[in-house]
């Protein structure tokens, strides 16, 4: 193989372990954040101890519609910022597929971009998968 | 318990089973979902989506750091990746069928062999066979190792074992929300004849994009809680950090013995409530 392709790889798998940390970080802090809004705010987690059971129980599901996300955030309600940071952690290894399926077509490895994204097809069928059970 | 107190044992908890896991070579996932069920009454299949997502974190952070030392193997871990990923949804809908029992079993029989797997003599290494499939995908590989201070070149063989036990390592990963290296790094190891430290990196950079599968399908189920997901994650990548720094003055056999403990009694309690 020719050093310029290697070196290309290289500063490929550099911009993914950037990406990766930029999102972890990013949602680390969504989490915690909306975590302490939940405690912070009426309508979050309350202080009682059969709270606990309604969030923890079979009926503890969320409301989980664009919609009510998007109000969720703008209101800053502790719950939807939470799922926010669930689904940028989520979306953070589709991303670093993503990246690699350019990078590996850019190399025109055309093997390795197709085996690629065959993977991200396959993570983002997922997210339709669960929402059809 | 009200709930704050049980998002700070949560959180607590966590912590530690990602500095235990990260100290001993393991992820957060095999210890996070028996503290849950067993300590924390929570539902199986709550603590498993919990922990499913807590295992993105705690890969995608050390994947950051193993691709800047350049050990991964891309290729291969690509290669592997459609395998995990199709056992990864093979697990999560399975998890639809199984039963509550059928879970608790199963988790039992992983902990007892993750155990077990810990204790055994490190395998002797099979030997090598000439793999077409390797050569054609280009799989064989080098990296740089800092102890040696030289590049250190390595064939690939046995792809197709390699492929059907990425498969297994995802249904587990899928099905339990656990990372699955405990299975696949044996067998990159010694089977497929990669060094230690390419199969842990790579292993590592492959259990984000599994995860990230089953992760999707369980939260569109609405089965990923905020309330408990939040401080698992949390809690376990910072105790992962926390494990990665300590781990060069550590000394390792009595944290695995400890492990081992922890695991073998989760085992046996997990068993009891899979046949209770």
């Amino acid at each position: 193989m020719k050093p310029p392709a290697e070196d290309r790889v290289a500063r490929a798998e550099e911009s993914i372990g950037r990406l990766l940390r930029i999102g972890v970080g990013a949602s680390l802090v969504l989490l915690a954040g909306g975590t302490l809004l939940s405690f912070l705010r009426d309508g979050g987690y309350g202080r009682n101890a059969s709270e606990v059971v309604r969030l923890t129980g079979p009926g503890g599901s969320f409301p989980r519609t664009a919609a009510w996300l998007v109000d969720g955030i703008v209101r800053l309600n502790g719950q939807a910022v939470i799922v926010a940071g669930l689904l940028l952690l989520i979306a953070t290894p589709v991303l670093r597929v993503a990246v690699s399926v350019v990078a590996f077509a850019r190399e025109r490895d055309r093997t390795y971009a197709l085996i690629t994204a065959f993977v991200l097809v396959l993570l983002l069928v997922s997210f339709e998968l669960g929402s059809a059970v | 318990m009200t709930p704050l107190v049980f998002t700070l044992v949560v959180a607590g908890i966590s912590y530690a089973a990602g500095l235990l896991g990260s100290l001993v070579g393991v992820g957060g996932g095999i210890i996070v979902v028996p503290a849950l069920t067993l300590l924390m009454g929570v539902g199986i299949q709550k603590a498993i989506a919990a922990s499913i997502v807590s295992v993105i974190a705690t890969s995608s952070g050390a994947a950051a750091s193993y691709l800047t030392e350049r050990i991964t193997n891309m290729r291969l871990g690509m290669l592997l990746e459609v395998a995990t990923v199709i056992g990864a949804l093979t697990g999560a809908y399975l998890a639809e069928w199984v039963s509550v029992r059928g879970l608790y079993l199963t988790f039992a029989l992983v902990l007892a062999y993750t155990a077990w797997s810990m204790l055994r003599p490190r395998g002797r290494a099979v030997e090598a066979v000439p793999d077409a499939l390797a050569d054609r995908l280009r799989l064989h590989g080098s990296f740089f190792d800092r102890s040696l201070g030289r590049e250190v070149p390595y064939r690939v063989s046995r792809t197709k074992l390699g492929l059907a036990v990425s498969y297994v390592a995802g249904v587990a990963s899928g099905l339990l929300g656990i990372g699955g290296g405990v299975l696949k790094v044996p067998v990159m190891n010694l089977a497929m004849g990669l060094p230690i430290k390419v199969c842990t990196a790579t292993s590592n950079f492959m259990i984000g994009v599994t995860a990230a599968t089953s992760a999707a399908v369980y939260f569109m189920r609405g089965e990923v809680l905020p309330f408990i997901a939040a401080p698992v994650a949390v809690g376990v990548l910072l105790g992962a950090k926390t494990g990665a720094r300590l781990m060069g003055g550590m000394k390792n056999d009595a944290i695995k013995v400890v492990f081992v403990a922890v695991l073998a009694v989760s085992a046996a309690q997990m068993l009891n409530k899979g046949l209770r």
